[in-house]
């Protein structure tokens, strides 16, 4: 079935997504937290001993679901292509930036929707951040950016993220090589094989409707396409429908899950993501994606995901999740500390230079 | 035939290089090879909207898409 056929069959592949991470949030992952490809790669980092953050830590099936579940799709629809050779080194830097700017706000942009669903106003600040550093990277984009070409080369090369997966996934099950947080968000998680069989599908579906949450702005501005946006609409109507079923829909910038009020750093925090996701052509999820169907270059982007996640943590860079004060501690207002607010800083300034430095201009 | 060479080139990059053509060459027949299935659609769903009518052919690494 092409799922991009037409705004009928887009808007179900939207609905179809939402419906997957309706039923993960059902089976336990964190609220507000159904999917969300920073903080499940954050995780999966932390499980690695990557960083030492105990309340995440956790090998998330879904992310290994999700680049197996576009691999196996593109390879049966004869979509696979392993390439190479696109400004590795600079995707990898983009990568990183991505996932400093998601954790600045504590969200990659799926979670952004899955927040707005659930009433998070914290997660529509963010959203203006976002649109704006889409928008920039368009700028870029007009004005001639490229990250070059990407080459075909051996079939190989893009097989070895998704069996790295795999070993990954075998060696989280079999052994205890890898961590699991008793407490907080890494604690928190659907039942093994839901989570998985949850990736492989979103993957798949996500890989047919090429679901990409900054190309549903980025096409909006260039191009005058809603194509993608509405994909995301169909996320967002079913997290909205199961939100307020089960009670947890609630309308504020306060006493949201794993989220704070800091308005200026979850603005900044998605504009360096939104920025960043244009120049790399494609959101952490879509990076997954490509990743999946053998773009070696988006496995790097992944690569500087991950180590991205563990700079953050080792370094204090996350944003701190907003708290009520307790009978044991005074409320902490959260955000990113100096150390992320500076790196938050430093990411844009180094988007800038990538974006609109001239020699990154096309022949 | 006005030519666009769009392989290997991430998103949206393709589909960039395609209406810039367009606009320049709106009246030739523009030539666009492209190397991913996704690439493809998105030139051929651009150019369709545009009102123009393609064909699609599969080359040995890619597909070479004709834009009348």
């Amino acid at each position: 079935m092409n799922l991009t056929a037409n705004k009928k069959t887009l808007a179900l592949s939207g609905v179809l997504l939402g419906a997957i991470a309706a039923v993960l949030a059902y089976m336990g992952n964190p609220k507000n937290m159904a999917m969300c490809i920073a903080c499940f790669i954050r995780d999966t980092a932390g499980a690695m001993k990557l960083h030492q953050a105990a309340v995440v830590q956790y090998v998330r099936p879904e992310i290994i679901g999700i680049i197996c579940g576009a691999f196996l799709i593109a390879v049966v629809t004869k979509e696979y292509r392993s390439t190479a050779g696109s400004s590795p080194m600079v995707r990898f830097v983009l990568g990183m930036i991505m996932m400093i700017g998601s954790l600045a706000f504590l969200g990659c942009p799926l979670r952004m929707v899955l927040r707005m669903a659930a009433g998070d106003l914290n997660a529509y600040v963010a959203l203006i951040g976002f649109v704006a550093g889409v928008f920039t990277g368009t700028l870029a984009l007009k004005r001639g950016f490229s990250l070059g070409r990407a080459y075909t080369v051996d079939k190989a090369s893009g097989t070895i993220l998704p069996i790295a997966m795999v070993v990954l996934f075998v060696l989280s099950l079999t052994t205890t090589l890898f961590v699991s947080s008793e407490k907080g968000p890494g604690s928190m998680h659907a039942p093994v094989f839901i989570a998985l069989i949850g990736g492989l599908l979103f993957g798949a579906i996500a890989q047919k409707c090429r679901s990409c949450f900054a190309g549903c702005v980025r096409d909006i501005i260039l191009m005058k396409n809603f194509d993608l946006l509405t994909i995301v609409g169909g996320i967002f109507v079913v997290m909205v429908i199961y939100n307020i079923a089960t009670g947890n829909f609630n309308l504020s910038f306060t006493g949201q899950p794993v989220a704070h009020a800091q308005h200026i750093w979850n603005i900044l925090g998605m504009y360096a993501v939104g920025f960043a996701a244009v120049l790399a052509g494609g959101c952490p999820l879509r990076q997954l994606v490509l990743a999946g169907q053998g773009s070696s270059d988006s496995a790097v982007t992944f690569l500087g995901l991950f180590v991205g996640a563990a700079f953050c943590h080792n370094f204090g860079l996350a944003g701190v999740a907003a708290a009520a004060a307790t009978a044991d501690a005074p409320a902490v207002a959260g955000g990113p500390g100096i150390n992320g607010q500076v790196a938050v800083i430093a990411c844009i300034v180094i988007l800038f230079i990538i974006g609109f430095m001239p020699k990154n201009k096309k022949n | 035939m006005y030519e666009v060479d769009a392989r290997g080139l991430s998103c949206p990059e393709p589909v960039m290089l395609t209406q810039a053509a367009l606009k320049s060459h709106g009246n030739d027949t523009v030539k666009v090879l492209v190397t991913e299935p996704h690439s493809k659609a998105n030139v051929e769903k651009f150019a369709r909207s545009q009102g123009k009518t393609v064909t699609v052919t599969e080359t040995g690494d890619g597909f070479e898409l004709i834009i009348q």
